[in-house]
C-alpha cells in the first residue's frame, strides 16, 4: 500500500507498524516525534498502532528556529 | 557600594538565571551555536519542529544540552490554531517539555501574529497542560487576554521578525509592562544592544534575540553585547531614572561663582 511520510509518497507493506516503519526506513528514533493523520501517536504506541492506507506520517525533530 | 546581583527570572514555576533568551534561527553553523550560547550566558534556547530528512542539517539540541540550557520549542511557520496545537504537541513528545513559544503567523511577508488563531490555539494549550509563552502585537488589549488565558509570560514584538528596527513604539510595550502580571519578554525586532537595553528599561522582565546575534558579523560578540545591555537595563531600571525635562537643569552649583 502507499502511505505518505513527510509528504513523500512512499510504498510500504500491508500492516505495517509505526514502529516497524521507521526500522523500514531506517528514520531516527531519537529526539523524534510522530503524529499520523494529524494526531501525535506517542512513543509508547508506536509498537501497537497500525498504519491504514493513505496515512499521513508526519516525523518531526528539533531544528534551528528564532 | 556593591551592585546586588540580578534577580532570576521567575516563570512558570522556574528560575531562569538570565534574561536573556537566545533564538537558534539563522546560526550559520553549531560551532558558533555553541560559542552563542556561552558568550550570551542565556539559560533558555529556542528551536524550531521540522520535518526529519536525510540531508538535514545537524539538530542543535546536542549542542543545547552539552551547554546546559532549557530548550524552549517555538511553533513557528504555523498560520492557523490547528497546526500550532499540534506543533506543540509534537514538541512536548519530542523534547519532553510543556513549554512552547506559541507563534501563529498571519503570512509570510509580514510575520505578523494572526490574533484570533493565536488567542484560539493559547486556550486549547493552557487547557491541555502546555505552558504557553505567545508572541504577540504589541496591543495591550490582546496581550492582557492572553495572560487572562493563562499564558506564563506574554511575548510582544518591538518591531518585525529579523528587521532589526528596535522598539517601534516603546510607549506601547511600556504599557503592556506595566499592565501584567505575568513576565512581559520583548520578542522579535532587536538589532543591536541598546535596544536591548531600552526593552528592560521600559520594563520588560526579559529580552528574546535571534537574528541580531546570529546573523551579526560576529555572533557570539553580539551575544555577549546584548547580554551585558540586558543587565545594564534592568540595573538602569531598578535605579529609577530621572524625569526628563524641556529645559535645561545645570547640575554644577551656581553659589560661589567667580565675581558673585
Amino acid at each position: 500500500m502507499t502511505i505518505r511520510v513527510n509528504g513523500e509518497p512512499t510504498g510500504v507493506d500491508d500492516p505495517i507498524t509505526v514502529h516497524e516503519l521507521l526500522l523500514r526506513l531506517d528514520l531516527p528514533r531519537r529526539d523524534v516525534a510522530l503524529a499520523v493523520d494529524g494526531a501525535v501517536v506517542p512513543r509508547s504506541a508506536w509498537e501497537q498502532t497500525t498504519l491504514g492506507p493513505d496515512a499521513e506520517v508526519e516525523l518531526v525533530t528539533a531544528m534551528q528556529g528564532g | 557600594m556593591t551592585v546586588p546581583a540580578a534577580e532570576p527570572l521567575k516563570v512558570a514555576d522556574t528560575e531562569l538565571d538570565s534574561r536573556l533568551f537566545l533564538g537558534t534561527g539563522g546560526v550559520p553553523n553549531l560551532a558558533t551555536l555553541a560559542e552563542c550560547i556561552e558568550a550570551s550566558r542565556t539559560s533558555l534556547v529556542t528551536v524550531s519542529m521540522r520535518r526529519v530528512s536525510a540531508d538535514s542539517p545537524g539538530s542543535p539540541l546536542q549542542v543545547v544540552r552539552e551547554a546546559g540550557v532549557r530548550v524552549l520549542p517555538n511553533t513557528a511557520g504555523c498560520f492557523s490554531a490547528r497546526e500550532a496545537v499540534l506543533t506543540a504537541e509534537l514538541a512536548r513528545e519530542a523534547l519532553g517539555t510543556s513549554w512552547v513559544k506559541l507563534e501563529v503567523i498571519a503570512d509570510e511577508q509580514t510575520l505578523m501574529p494572526d490574533i484570533v488563531e493565536l488567542l484560539d490555539a493559547a486556550e486549547q494549550l493552557v487547557d491541555a497542560g502546555f505552558d504557553v509563552f505567545p508572541y504577540t502585537t504589541d496591543d495591550l488589549s490582546v496581550a492582557r487576554r492572553l495572560a487572562d488565558l493563562g499564558c506564563v509570560a506574554v511575548m510582544p514584538l518591538g518591531s518585525p521578525i529579523g528587521s532589526g528596527l528596535g522598539i517601534c513604539n516603546p510607549r506601547a510595550i511600556a504599557a503592556i509592562c506595566d499592565s501584567l502580571d505575568v513576565p512581559v519578554v520583548l520578542d522579535a525586532g532587536i538589532g543591536t544592544a541598546s535596544d536591548a537595553a531600552l526593552a528592560m528599561e521600559l520594563g520588560c522582565d526579559a529580552v528574546l534575540a535571534a537574528t541580531a546575534i546570529t546573523r551579526a558579523e560576529q555572533p557570539a560578540r553580539m551575544a555577549a553585547a546584548i547580554a551585558r545591555a540586558v543587565e545594564a537595563g534592568l540595573l538602569a531600571r531598578s535605579a529609577g531614572r530621572i524625569p526628563r525635562r524641556e529645559t535645561a537643569l545645570a547640575s554644577s552649583p551656581f553659589e560661589g561663582l567667580l565675581g558673585s
